[in-house]
């Protein structure tokens, strides 16, 4: 079926069955590889992509169901080459090993600090319980997420 | 692993959203948040001819608070709860329950109306509304009709529900402000299924005696349940801590647990003495 909705910026239309999750959809129609396919049933939050501002499983919901929507993939987080604040501080803090959960750390976080910037260790520690790593333990992740904080504070010091 | 073969639906009104499930004639399926529901397809526990999304009726999107409760629109998430101020004054323990809700991403797109009609028997909402004494308001080709939410949930991923009827809203009766209330969960991992949740409340007469008193259990049998032995127990009494211990011998005692892969019956029934214990002192602090 013919979907029309915003990928990273641009808009994109593509024609997928019915049947086939905003994930597969991304990677396959839109080879946009960065959102990782862990599970497949909405328990591991490898593919954690933002829709309309929220962090969501990919996995968990039809291409058909973003039509309209802007969809944002870890591809739309950096306009260029250069890493973001919150991939820098993950890379600084050893947030990562194998990098398969990380597409879906970087967006859960990103849109948590773009809503929170003020979150407190408990409140990282809550959100990203949706997220599992295997390699990590967790701890150089919410250290690397509650360093990049302040990039997300408005020059004027409110959130 | 990926979904079976189906087609999908986007209605603009109710109307034509029945109209589709009725056609259907039980292969076309309501599509709410997803979060169980497109779960449930990848492990091919269903397999319906057809989705009818529900996502562009905004009419069920709407959380009402008046004299008379809180109706909250069947699509409305858990994050809409979270979000909403009111609900800390208009339902405290609804705002407690949702707390427990999955995780963060899922709130994001998770309903109450999609959590009460997959009715998983660890699931908060289900045991809120069993608790609570809610209405659950259906349309349905016949037109539409009120469930009694101790009417609704049959078995585990059972309800009255028939195959053409869509939840509207759910309608929890008025909430006193000084009535006392506790929510306790155990779950290993924050975000997953209870193992065992107790949802309670009670009023107080003059004296400061129990009346009123409501006792709900998730996650222990294949519904959630209230436990009037434990209702009567606290109905009439000053909620003391002997009182607390008693009910716990008494919900332990009465109970029906189940066994499965994540606990024993037995470990059941001591856990869901140890929740109503704990959400009972929280009640009476």
């Amino acid at each position: 079926m013919p979907t029309k909705f915003e990928v990273n910026g641009k808009p994109v239309s593509v024609n997928v069955e019915a049947r086939t999750t905003l994930a597969d959809c991304l990677r396959h129609h839109l080879r946009l590889t960065g959102t990782h396919v862990g599970c497949e049933h909405g328990v591991c939050g490898a593919c954690t992509v933002i829709v309309d501002g929220d962090a969501v499983r990919s996995c968990l919901m039809l291409a058909a169901q973003a039509e309209g929507s802007k969809v944002v993939t870890v591809e739309g987080l950096s306009n260029d080459e250069a890493l973001t604040p919150l991939q820098a501080s993950f890379r600084r803090h050893h947030a990562l090993q194998c990098g398969f959960c990380t597409p879906g750390m970087i967006t859960t976080a990103h849109a948590l600090l773009s809503e929170e910037p003020d979150c407190d260790a408990d409140r990282v520690r809550e959100v990203l319980s949706g997220n599992l790593c295997r390699c990590t333990g967790y701890i150089s992740i919410v250290e690397a997420v509650l360093d990049a904080r302040s990039a997300y504070k408005k020059p004027n010091g409110n959130a | 692993m990926k979904l079976p073969p189906l087609e999908y639906a986007c209605p603009t009104s109710l109307s034509e959203a029945v109209a589709l499930l009725a056609a259907g004639g039980g292969e076309a399926r309501a599509l709410a948040g997803g979060q169980s529901l497109m779960p449930m397809l990848a492990f091919r526990v269903v397999a319906p001819a057809l989705l009818v999304d529900l996502r562009k009726l905004p009419e069920l999107r709407e959380i009402e608070i008046s004299a008379d409760g809180v109706r909250l629109g069947a699509m409305v998430r858990w994050r809409d709860i979270e979000d909403d101020e009111r609900l800390t004054a208009a339902h405290p323990l609804l705002k407690a329950a949702v707390a427990h809700v999955a995780h963060y991403q899922i709130r994001n797109r998770g309903t109450v109306g999609g959590s009460i009609a997959h009715a998983d028997p660890a699931a908060e909402m289900p045991g809120i509304a069993v608790t609570c004494d809610a209405e659950i308001a259906a349309t349905g080709a016949a037109g539409q009709r009120t469930i009694r939410a101790a009417d609704f949930f049959l078995s585990a991923l059972t309800t009255a529900l028939k195959h053409d009827e869509i939840i509207t809203e759910i309608r929890l009766p008025a909430w006193p402000a000084k009535r006392r209330w506790g929510f306790r969960e155990f779950a290993r991992r924050r975000g997953d299924f209870a193992m065992a949740a107790a949802a309670l409340f009670y009023d107080q007469d003059a004296a400061g005696k129990a009346i009123n008193a409501h006792v709900g259990m998730i996650g222990v049998g294949d519904r959630p349940c209230r436990l009037p032995e434990v209702e009567a127990l606290l109905n009439g009494r000053t909620i003391d801590e002997a009182t607390i211990e008693r009910a716990a011998e008494i919900t332990s005692a009465t109970v029906d647990a189940q066994e499965d892969i994540h606990a024993s019956a037995a470990y059941r029934r001591s856990l869901a003495g140890t929740m109503v214990e704990r959400a009972l002192r929280s009640a009476a602090a």
